[in-house]
């Protein structure tokens, strides 16, 4: 089915080329990219403005730290290994807790202590990095997700998505991962993707390929119940990483764990558009509302969350 | 906004300069908007290479002259250092290089245009006919070339049907044995001129040259003539028939040698060709005038150049289709300007034998990457492992195709190795992440866009624009900022947003 190009811009909805020339280059500093590109800057940086971040419990950035790999997470029930500059999720192994001397890994399947050194061995090596260059191995706590959030998602922790313009939270959604996508949230491989309502943070509308659904495919669970806890310190988290990248429009990646609170996994300075078709509403109006704010004053994140909650909810917009 | 209407005025300044420039050169200098018009010029470069010893030098070329078939429009010789004079001898034009003395290679350049001209060029009618050469054979081959003459002699009643029967008995699927013992020991054109000599008929091997456009570094090929009704007229040895082939231009014909270099050695002769389609008469006149226009031309560089940047002007037609198919169309491709190279490697091949030489190639690489991936190397080991790889692909199917009688295997080595490495390298690593869709939809967006931009690159209007309105490219340049500033929807987007079709 196609679509007019007037009636999409009725709609405000946001094409790839506008993204690129009005937004992307014009707000984003290139100079700036490392920062949200490799995990572990974003990492030290969200720390010094005291962000909060899954605990960094350890580097890895050479081969031969491989070898006390096993004291490193001596005390260490779940944890996670991650590529500092992985892309869309690669290269990460979740291991959620131990049977004896192996280690239980998010699957359930069970690992030695010698397939994580070959895991970090290819990381180190670049296997999982952008363009294959050489990489860091991050090791952080587990993220354990909130219950409701668990059921819901087919494998792994669903993440919120959260487009973030000139430090203003504009548009959210929810990336829930299904069988056919393989456990991964991305949505053209067949996650579920719900828009979230900016005020309240519960669920406005939800897509699989593009069609609207109202329960997940796998679990059955009814969508439209869902509603992210503690949503309005979420967007406040969201919001400072504005401050902390000075990138005027990118996509922050958060996640709701069980006892701490909302987490800041990771930035990324250019966002995709589907979010829109999650939320069946395009960022073009909320974009230009933003724009026609005052420049020079910009408020601190909380009044800026307050003002979005206000000027974009579901009634709005 | 200020900047916004600078950059337009700078748009519309590229676009009217563009035009300008190739309206005042349609003008001034007659050059024609369309390519049909005029009839072909070629432009022959003789290139002269040898060692100076520090000793008077003089090198002597046979030049064509009048040669059947072709008028010459002009003629130039360059080279620094050298006194340069054309003699006309009864036996033909000479161009003659002298100088005291030089050291090192050295290189000397004859210029020639000519244009094809099927009345030009008959010899005048000898007043005597020359007499046939005496011919010496060793022991053997004598009885052989004897019986080879009889039998030809026999079946033929003249000149033209002795040579053509000749012609036969050594061009036969299955020669016998007198004619395979002398081919052993002379070419074709040779043996039959020695043949026909033997037998009385004046016959000599004269040098003429293939014309193809943009060709380099071309030999000579040696070319039969016999003597018939008071002329001497080319003969084809392969089938014995009358005439030249088509597009041969005869250069070196009897007479003393091609070459002589004195005062130098290991003296070599390349020659390079180039169709233009210019009005002979204005060629004529850029020739004598080199200010102005002309000077920006490239029909001043070396023909070499002219070749090259032949093809060079041509990229930047791919480059605007890449550029309009992924930011207007929405086209996904398998990096950005890989259609474009490919696109320049078919224009070589043919389009159907490079797609599916193409094609082959990167499906059979995909195969051998995904075992490279799990051997786990490093990057730029498995890219290079990947090259080697193709290389050894590519002589394979070409080995392969030769044996089976397949055009395909020579035209594959036109192609860019490297950027298909790459290719293959992108492709697997797409595969692995996003799956066989996306491959298969990447892989159809290069090829259509690669198809698409060799449709552009061979036509007819689009080379001659290029090439001869270099200024031309003002314009595409124009066209290409344009489309960076373009905002609107990709026309792919028009489908993937198509759900919200109705709402609201």
């Amino acid at each position: 089915m196609w679509i007019f190009p007037f009636a999409l811009r009725k709609q405000g909805f946001l094409g790839m080329n506008r993204r690129n020339v009005d937004y992307v280059s014009r707000y984003n500093s290139r100079s700036r990219y490392p920062l949200v590109d490799n995990k572990l800057k974003t990492k030290l940086l969200a720390e010094k403005f005291s962000l909060s971040m899954p605990r960094l419990r350890g580097v890895i950035r050479y081969q031969y730290e491989t070898a006390a790999f096993a004291d490193l997470v001596e005390n260490l029930d779940g944890f996670a290994i991650k590529p500092a500059k992985g892309t869309g999720g690669k290269g990460i192994l979740v291991i959620k807790g131990r049977s004896g001397d192996r280690f239980v890994k998010s699957s359930g399947r069970t690992i030695g202590i010698e397939e994580i050194k070959r895991h970090l061995s290819n990381i180190l090596a670049g296997l999982y990095s952008l363009a294959g260059t050489p990489d860091v191995a991050i090791i952080e706590d587990l993220i354990r997700p909130v219950e409701m959030f668990e059921q819901l998602s087919y494998t792994g922790v669903p993440d919120i998505r959260i487009i973030v313009f000139k430090g203003y939270p504009v548009m959210a959604m929810m990336r829930l991962s299904t069988r056919a996508s393989d456990g991964k949230a991305n949505l053209h491989k067949g996650a579920v993707g719900v828009g979230l309502d900016i005020a309240t943070g519960r669920c406005l509308h939800a897509v699989q390929y593009s069609r609207r659904v109202t329960r997940h495919p796998d679990t059955d669970l009814a969508l439209d119940a869902l509603a992210v806890p503690d949503w309005q310190n979420l967007l406040v988290l969201a919001a400072r990483s504005f401050e902390l990248t000075r990138l005027g429009y990118i996509g922050a990646d958060l996640v709701v764990d069980k006892n701490r609170g909302p987490f800041l996994l990771e930035l990324n300075a250019r966002p995709g558009l589907s979010i829109q078709i999650a939320n069946g509403t395009g960022l073009l109006p909320r974009l230009e509302k933003i724009e026609q704010l005052d420049p020079d004053l910009i408020p601190e994140a909380e009044k800026r969350v307050a003002f979005a909650m206000g000027a974009f909810c579901s009634g709005n917009f | 906004m200020k900047s916004r209407s600078a950059f337009y005025l700078v748009i519309l300044a590229l676009i009217i300069a563009g035009l300008g420039f190739a309206w005042l050169r349609h003008t001034d200098l007659n050059i024609p908007l369309k390519p049909d018009r005029e009839r072909p010029v070629w432009l022959i470069e003789a290139r002269i290479d040898f060692y100076a010893a520090q000793e008077p030098i003089r090198v002597s070329l046979d030049l064509p002259g009048n040669p059947p078939g072709y008028r010459q429009v002009s003629e130039k010789a360059a080279s620094t250092g050298y006194g340069f004079s054309i003699v006309e001898r009864p036996g033909g034009r000479r161009a003659v290089w002298t100088r005291r003395s030089a050291r090192g290679g050295q290189t000397l350049y004859y210029k020639v245009q000519m244009i094809a001209d099927a009345d030009a060029g008959h010899e005048r009618v000898s007043k005597e006919k020359p007499e046939p050469k005496t011919i010496y054979w060793s022991g053997l081959q004598s009885t052989a070339a004897h019986q080879l003459v009889e039998e030809a002699h026999e079946k033929s009643s003249t000149p033209a049907s002795f040579a053509r029967e000749l012609a036969k008995q050594l061009t036969a699927p299955k020669p016998d044995q007198n004619a395979s013992l002398l081919l052993s020991e002379y070419d074709l054109p040779t043996l039959l001129m020695r043949l026909l000599n033997q037998a009385g008929i004046p016959a000599r091997v004269s040098m003429g040259l293939e014309l193809q456009d943009a060709r380099r570094y071309q030999p000579l090929k040696p070319i039969l003539e016999i003597f018939d009704r008071d002329q001497w007229v080319p003969v084809d040895p392969e089938t014995g028939a009358h005439g030249l082939p088509e597009n041969m231009l005869l250069w070196h014909r009897g007479g003393k040698s091609l070459l002589d270099v004195s005062g130098g050695s290991s003296s070599e002769i390349h020659f390079s060709m180039i169709r233009q389609t210019m009005p002979a008469m204005d060629l004529a006149r850029l020739q004598l005038d080199a200010g102005g226009l002309s000077r920006l031309s490239l029909y001043s560089l070396p023909i070499e150049e002219q070749s090259v940047f032949k093809l060079l002007l041509l990229l930047p037609v791919g480059a605007l289709i890449v550029t309009f198919m992924r930011i207007i169309i929405g086209v996904r491709t398998s990096g950005t300007f890989m259609p474009v190279l490919i696109a320049l490697s078919f224009l070589q091949t043919e389009l159907v034998q490079g797609l599916s030489a193409f094609i082959l190639i990167v499906t059979l690489g995909l195969m051998l990457r995904g075992y490279l991936s799990r051997l786990n190397l490093l990057m730029v080991a498995r890219i290079s492992t990947l090259i080697v790889l193709v290389i050894f692909l590519t002589s394979m199917i070409s080995l392969l195709g030769y044996e089976l009688g397949f055009n395909l295997g020579l035209t594959i080595t036109f192609f860019p190795m490297i950027i298909i490495a790459w290719t293959i390298e992108r492709m697997s690593i797409l595969w692995e992440e996003e799956g066989s869709r996306e491959v298969f939809i990447q892989g159809l967006g290069s090829l259509c866009v690669a198809i698409l931009s060799y449709m552009c690159m061979q036509n007819e209007i689009v080379r001659h624009l290029t090439f001869n309105f270099p200024e031309i490219h003002l314009v595409l340049l124009a066209f290409i900022l344009l489309m960076g500033q373009y905002t609107g929807y990709k026309l792919t987007e028009l489908k993937r947003f198509g759900v919200m079709r109705g709402s609201r």
